[in-house]
């Protein structure tokens, strides 16, 4: 993958081969190769200094130095130290009134992450210059460092912008209209909600309106049992007629007799006399 | 006298009576149709090739539930006794079944409400939002969520660890649930109060609970058929497969269903008929009650199944929908491109261009066949099966209340039946103290199958209730209910008993009947007797025990039984069915031994029942 420099550093593509290379940092004599290989150059920086090109790779040199905002990329790349990716699914969170990924929102992005990183440092100074961003997808994926106000080249360390992002997570997310899940940073884990503890458990609740019921339903009923059977009694010992009854079950006099009591015998005076 | 001649010939003494004949047909409905009827027919139905597994089930229950279900209530209602009482009239040497009876209802009432009381306890979690079982929670340092939760899933955390609160294995019993021990004593009390004046509280409180079934099955239909996935669903269940029909376990799991879902040899049916009075047409009745109970298995089975496919759906969507995030991070393509409609097409042409960072992604297969296959039967179906599809619908606590309230009223129909063929045989027996009201008699008994049923409270407890439903509850039925049947025809007489039924329902059995009772029925159950024995023989018996220390979690870790539990587990079946050789051989020493016994029909002389006058009509 090639990496692109702003317009005004100039490309120097050598004759022997098809690499094509710009220096980057001028203390670390590296270079970027067409298939991506990282390779220490100062070989071909000697051959290029004494060579022919010498003095034209000399003014790129300089040029490249003096160009600063060519700086600012090499700060963020992808795997970036200190830097975080972010993943945003707007799609999925928004369906039909998703709208569209452009720059105004990469600004508003920017802007979001400056006002985090102000909120957890109360900072006046963080701006939107100092979120870079690189690296874009289509996905929408991006990422992200961020530069101290004081010093440009200097980057804010990993630790420090975890905490400016958890801090003011929930405002990042409305800002967007998206939740933990759709807007993700990859290497903070959101804060998982703290569980609601009711005073008395719910089922509790239900099992004793139950319970209640039914055991005011069982002394209800065990009552009126009870009273049916004394008014039952009552009204046998009033009623002559049921003393027959009683003799029946075998009770007579209150005692309870052996034996079955015999129906061939009985008082005929109940019936209707004539 | 003219009063005792123009009445029925009543019992000893005043018997109770069912208010209208409606109550006795709910009661006897609602005890045959039970939760095995929602949650096993359509288990077996699915596995057993669909619609051709109503072939031998509907075979089954022609030739050999409806003729079981008519003699239990015809001897019922022409002997108005309980089993105790009915079996000891037809031949004093046959008087163990009635114990037989007896002792596997009591059995099978621990266990059984032991499952209300778990339906009880998820009808009361589920007036909460969220529903308890739809998330992890967190663990103690609130850093993440429990180990345990994450590594199985939420449904199968709540059911095994907060409310079973299981232990690994059988020997390790673990202590008292208290939340279980409170939702067992609410379903106790429940029965009690609906048992205090006997069948006047059952005949009322009937009219709910073997109606309600009804109503939450049809609303559950019409949701479900609106649900996706559904039709998926009950095409899956109702594709006959012919070839298993060629499968004898198929036969052998049709006639015992069949046999088991129809409640006979608990007792239970014949102390329902013998408060009917005599003149009273049992053949309509049991061809009722038999047919309406396969209807509501068949019924049942539909909205289940409709549910199913679309949790089977809804776990395929799930499982593409995770394929398609890990594609579209790794490829950084835009948000949404990939959908599961052309999910194929991505997949193919990313993994003809990259094939080695697809494979690196382990994406999961995702088939919904998998998925609808997936079934379960027994408590798996509605406590964890049936709650994750319930999160999924909107509105789920209405779903969940109106489910477990479904369930509990048909286990609560059911342990009417249970509890009657306990309490009528007792009072039967004379073995009431008179002193003492029914009312106590039927607390004490509940509270004593209460504290028994503590075990099934312990840590352990969900691996006993597993032995005690495989061992108590079956087959001892299928001894008792051979045997029922051969008393019936070959000892009391096929033609004595086309008497009785003449003078019952007015006309004498068809040949049909005859037929059955004396060949067809018999055989049948021996067959399935000595089938299912030789099945369950073959194997050591072993159980799925829930560690989560198991290598596999969250599969479950098959053990076989220790040699303690086995034992127990022989004695669980054997000790019921032990009665009826003790009472002939016991009845044999007494009549050898000279005594005069007191095997007559009528142990007291009745004095409502004269044998020198004879209705004339």
């Amino acid at each position: 993958m090639l990496y692109r420099p702003k317009a005004d550093t100039i490309r120097r593509r050598w004759q022997n081969n098809s690499h094509i290379c710009f220096f980057t940092k001028p203390e670390s004599n590296l270079c970027w190769v067409k298939c991506t290989k990282r390779i220490a150059c100062n070989k071909q920086l000697h051959d290029l200094q004494h060579g022919q090109e010498g003095m034209l790779v000399w003014v790129l040199f300089l040029l490249c130095q003096g160009v600063a905002p060519a700086l600012t990329q090499d700060l963020c790349q992808r795997d970036a130290p200190n830097g975080y990716k972010v993943r945003i699914s707007l799609k999925t969170a928004l369906g039909e009134d998703a709208y569209e990924w452009n720059q105004s929102e990469m600004f508003f992005f920017r802007a979001t992450m400056a006002f985090a990183m102000r909120r957890h440092f109360q900072m006046e100074t963080y701006n939107v210059d100092n979120i870079i961003l690189c690296v874009q997808t289509s996905r929408v994926s991006f990422w992200f460092v961020v530069t101290s106000p004081d010093n440009a080249t200097m980057l804010i360390p990993k630790a420090d912008v975890e905490k400016a992002v958890r801090m003011a997570r929930h405002r990042i997310n409305n800002a967007f209209l998206l939740s933990d899940r759709t807007l993700e940073f990859l290497g903070i884990h959101p804060t998982l909600a703290a569980p609601v503890n009711p005073d008395t458990p719910p089922w509790l609740i239900v099992f004793g309106v139950v319970i209640g019921a039914v055991c005011a339903g069982i002394i209800a009923l065990l009552v009126s049992s009870l009273l049916q059977k004394r008014r039952k009694e009552k009204g046998m010992t009033e009623d002559g007629q049921d003393e027959e009854d009683m003799q029946v079950k075998g009770v007579e006099n209150g005692i309870n007799l052996d034996g079955t009591y015999n129906r061939g015998f009985t008082d005929d005076d109940r019936f209707t006399k004539l | 006298m003219p009063e005792e001649g123009m009445e029925d010939n009543k019992g000893r003494e005043e018997r109770p009576k069912w208010n209208n004949k409606a109550e006795y047909l709910l009661t006897c409905i609602g005890f045959a149709v039970g939760v095995g009827n929602v949650w096993r027919f359509p288990y077996l139905c699915q596995i057993y090739g669909g619609g051709a597994f109503l072939i031998p089930y509907l075979i089954a229950l022609v030739f050999q539930g409806l003729p079981l279900l008519y003699l239990e209530l015809a001897i019922g209602q022409r002997l108005r006794m309980g089993s105790i009482g009915v079996w000891n009239s037809i031949s004093p040497y046959l008087g163990g079944v009635g114990v037989a009876s007896m002792v596997v209802s009591f059995c099978v009432s621990l266990f059984y409400n032991t499952i209300v009381a778990w339906v009880l306890w998820y009808l009361f979690n589920s007036f909460q939002d969220p529903l308890p079982w739809s998330q992890c929670p967190l663990n103690h340092n609130n850093t993440g969520y429990v180990k345990e939760c994450v590594e199985s899933t939420p449904v199968n955390y709540f059911w095994y660890r907060q409310t079973l609160n299981i232990t690994p294995n059988m020997e390790t019993s673990g202590s008292l649930q208290w939340w279980l021990v409170v939702s067992l004593a609410t379903a106790w009390s429940i029965i009690y109060i609906c048992f205090i004046r006997g069948i006047e509280t059952i005949g009322k409180a009937v009219y709910v609970t073997a109606t309600f079934p009804y109503l939450v099955l049809t609303i559950f239909l019409v949701r479900a058929l609106t649900l996706p996935g559904s039709s998926e669903g009950l095409i899956y269940l109702f594709t006959p497969d012919w070839e298993i029909l060629k499968n004898p376990q198929v036969w052998l799991d049709a006639a015992t269903q069949i046999f088991f879902s129809l409640s006979v040899a608990f007792g239970g049916l014949i102390s329902f008929s013998s408060y009917n009075s005599q003149k009273n047409n049992c053949e309509r009745d049991a061809v009722l009650v038999g047919v309406i109970n396969s209807a509501t298995s068949i019924y049942a089975s539909i909205p289940i199944f409709a549910i199913l496919g679309f949790k089977a759906h809804t776990n395929y969507v799930t499982c593409l929908n995770g394929n398609i995030l890990a594609l579209t991070n790794e490829f950084d393509i835009s948000d949404m491109n990939i959908t599961v409609e052309n999910y194929e097409q991505w997949f193919d042409s990313l993994n003809g261009t990259h094939p080695s960072r697809v494979s690196d992604l382990n994406l999961k297969t995702c088939d919904l066949q998998t998925f609808l296959d997936q079934s379960a039967s027994g408590t798996g179906l509605a406590f964890i099966v049936f709650t994750e599809a319930v999160i999924s619908m909107p509105g789920s606590q209405v779903w969940a209340v109106l489910f477990f309230i479904m369930l509990f009223s048909l286990g609560l129909s059911s342990m009417f039946g249970n509890l009657e063929g306990i309490l009528t045989p007792l009072h039967d027996l004379k073995l009431v103290p008179k002193w003492m009201p029914n009312e106590l008699f039927t607390a004490i008994i509940c509270l004593v199958l209460f504290l028994m049923a503590l075990i099934f409270c312990l840590g352990s407890g969900n691996y006993w209730l597993e032995i005690f439903n495989s061992y108590v509850g079956s087959v001892p039925f299928l001894i008792i209910a051979f045997f029922e049947i051969i008393a019936v025809a070959y000892i009391y007489g096929i033609g004595r008993f086309s008497d009785d039924l003449e003078f019952m329902t007015g006309h004498r059995p068809n040949i049909f009947w005859k037929v059955c009772w004396l060949v067809i029925s018999p055989l049948m159950l021996f067959v399935v007797l000595v089938a299912y024995v030789a099945v369950q023989a073959q194997t050591h018996p072993t159980y799925a025990a829930w560690n989560p220390d198991y290598v596999n979690f969250p599969d479950t870790e098959v053990l076989p039984y220790p040699d303690w539990v086995f034992a127990i587990c022989v004695l669980l079946s054997s000790v019921p069915v032990i009665s009826i050789p003790l009472v002939a051989i016991y009845r044999l020493i007494c009549c050898m031994s000279g005594r005069h016994s007191k095997g007559s029909l009528h142990n007291d002389p009745n004095p409502y029942v004269n044998e020198g006058y004879v209705v004339e009509s």
